[in-house]
């Protein structure tokens, strides 16, 4: 049940993040998630939105270099412990989280952005475990 | 094809002309250029002396300082009401180098030029859409006559407006593209942009490219557009010489062929003006033993490449000289190391993730020299960890192609300067 979150390469300038959102806006394209991480060089910017492959075309057209990759999307209830809990069972299979952001849900539930060292063995070990995902479609409707 | 017969004579022959040719020319710069009667004077030399062609090493060099000096017409052989076109580099240093032709200069130029679009692959059939600037610039017109006289259906359409030239590509089904390297890469990158893709869309398979340096690996990216099919072939000259004909490559791609019963062509040291033996790396200097305007006597081309005289695969027997490694002009120094940008390209275009533009940056921090060299990243990736990988993996390259360290900044499609005509990618920052 992967999703796809698309990253853009951004460089250290001014108005630079503005003119990723200005081209999202332009396509009508809505921004579940996000998450900026940068170096003192150029920073990477992670979207999860509701349809990945048009956002990809949109910012290839206006000159942004972007990867599309699969993560995982993962409900979880919101109570405290539960983030810890999912964690551990990646850890005891000896599978490393990459990185991970939040993403809002409707309702009292919460839900994360993770990309681990092995997708597929995360996923099967969620299912396992009863996690719950937010698939492709699920954000498509968002 | 061969264009001319005189392409494939015996190398006695192509000397005989050569001797004859060059006893003429030398006569009559004597008699009627001034600043050459002085040099030869200087050296004692005397046209009478030009007994063989290995006496053609003791003649004085010319270099463009000497067509500056005498700006515009004092090099000329011919009263200026004999002229029928004067043409001029762009004088970027100051004033402009002036070159002028008789109709006779025309016609060997245009000559020149048949023979090598001919080389490259050009025939009556082709329609052939000439993206060098029009204009005082040799490049453009050059190639025109000299397609025309093949019979090529020519589409002028000079630089710019980029997408009109595509759809000129995509209508006139053009056949031949003619441009620098960099711009036909620009053009490539325009025709994507307008969902046309150069290799399947458009019908272009021969080009013939010059003004600039085709490293194997600039004609491995540009194949890698226009289709891996395209027969792209580098040719030479500069305005002094004519311009674009004084060589180019055949279908065999293991050098430029000369046209040697127009242009005797030597290497030498360019410290000592030693003249080398055949097959050893140094200046090229060209005499033109068929010109009337402005007869130039061993030129100094400031181009370092090598001369061989085995006879070619395709028959011909003119020497060939190899695809320049670089213009003495274009060489940085950087830490007292020697640096060709063609190097940096090759790197450059080693690295799928990365477009075919990029950027020299010199700098001085203190004592030292710092290299920057600025890169569009194409593909991106989702971590931080890949693109330093990246970035390592291109500097630990150019540390070995280039024995330099230098920074690598990745930058976003587009952001780099594109160019129409010759690429600038140096900016050297030092205050010289």
């Amino acid at each position: 049940m992967a999703a796809k979150q698309l990253s853009v390469f951004i460089e250290n300038r001014k108005g630079r993040l503005g003119e990723v959102l200005e081209v999202l806006k332009k396509n009508g394209i809505s921004i579940l998630s996000l998450s900026l991480a940068d170096t003192t060089e150029y920073g990477l910017l992670r979207l999860i939105v509701n349809d990945p492959e048009l956002c990809k075309k949109a910012l290839s057209r206006e000159g942004f270099s972007t990867m599309l990759s699969e993560v995982l999307v993962v409900r979880i209830t919101h109570i405290s412990g539960s983030l810890q809990e999912l964690l551990t069972l990646l850890s005891e299979q000896d599978i490393g989280v990459e990185y991970m952001y939040g993403l809002s849900v409707e309702g009292s539930d919460a839900s994360v952005v993770i990309k681990t060292s092995d997708l597929a063995r995360s996923e099967a070990l969620f299912a396992q475990n009863g996690v719950t995902f937010l698939s492709a479609q699920d954000l498509a409707r968002m | 094809m061969i264009w001319s017969k005189q392409e494939i004579l015996p190398r006695e022959e192509i000397e005989a002309i050569q001797l004859s040719r060059l006893q003429e020319t030398v006569a009559r710069v004597y008699e009627k250029v001034a600043p050459y009667r002085k040099k030869m004077d200087e050296a004692g030399i005397r046209p009478s002396d030009i007994q063989s062609l290995s006496d053609l090493a003791r003649l004085p060099f010319v270099t463009k300082r000497d067509l500056r000096d005498n700006y515009p017409f004092g090099m000329f052989a011919v009263p200026k009401e004999e002229l029928v076109r004067i043409h001029a580099s762009s004088g970027t240093t100051g004033k402009p180098t002036v070159v002028g032709y008789t109709q006779n200069d025309l016609d060997v130029w245009t000559e020149c030029v048949s023979r090598v679009a001919c080389m490259g692959g050009a025939t009556e059939k082709d329609v052939a859409q000439i993206c060098f600037g029009y204009g005082m610039f040799t490049g453009a017109l050059g190639l025109h006559y000299g397609l025309e006289r093949i019979g090529a259906a020519i589409v002028p359409s000079s630089t710019g407006n980029s997408e009109k030239q595509i759809m000129y590509m995509q209508d006139f089904e053009t056949s031949l593209l003619v441009a620098t390297p960099s711009y036909a890469l620009r053009l490539a990158e325009v025709a994507r942009s307008m969902g046309i893709d150069p290799a399947k869309d458009l019908k272009v398979k021969i080009g013939l490219v010059g003004s600039e340096l085709l490293t194997d690996a600039m004609r491995e990216e540009m194949r890698k557009y226009w289709g891996k099919d395209m027969l792209i072939t580098s040719n030479y000259g500069m305005s002094e010489l004519n311009g674009p004909g004084v060589s180019g490559e055949c279908e065999y791609l293991c050098g430029m062929h000369i046209n040697e019963d127009f242009y005797i062509p030597e290497i030498i040291d360019s410290e000592t003006g030693e003249v080398l033996p055949a097959g050893e790396k140094g200046e090229l200097v060209i005499t033109c033993i068929k010109k009337e305007g402005l007869p130039l006597i061993r030129y100094r081309t400031k181009d370092i490449t090598r001369l061989f005289y085995e006879k070619c695969k395709c028959g011909r027997t003119f020497c060939r000289m190899e695809n320049l490694s670089g213009r003495s002009d274009d060489m940085l120094k950087v830490r007292g190391v020697n640096v060709f940008p063609g190097q940096i390209e090759e790197v450059i275009f080693g690295f799928e993730e990365l477009g075919p533009h990029y950027e020299i940056i010199v700098e001085r921090e203190g004592y030292l020299d710092k290299m920057t060299i600025r890169v569009e990243l194409v593909h991106s990736t989702d971590s931080f960890a890949e693109l330093e990988r990246l970035r390592n993996a291109i500097r630990a390259k150019l540390r070995t192609v280039l024995g330099l360290d230098a920074k690598i900044m990745l930058e976003s499609p587009n952001t780099l300067q594109r160019f129409e005509g010759k690429a600038k990618r140096i900016k050297d920052l030092r205050s010289k």
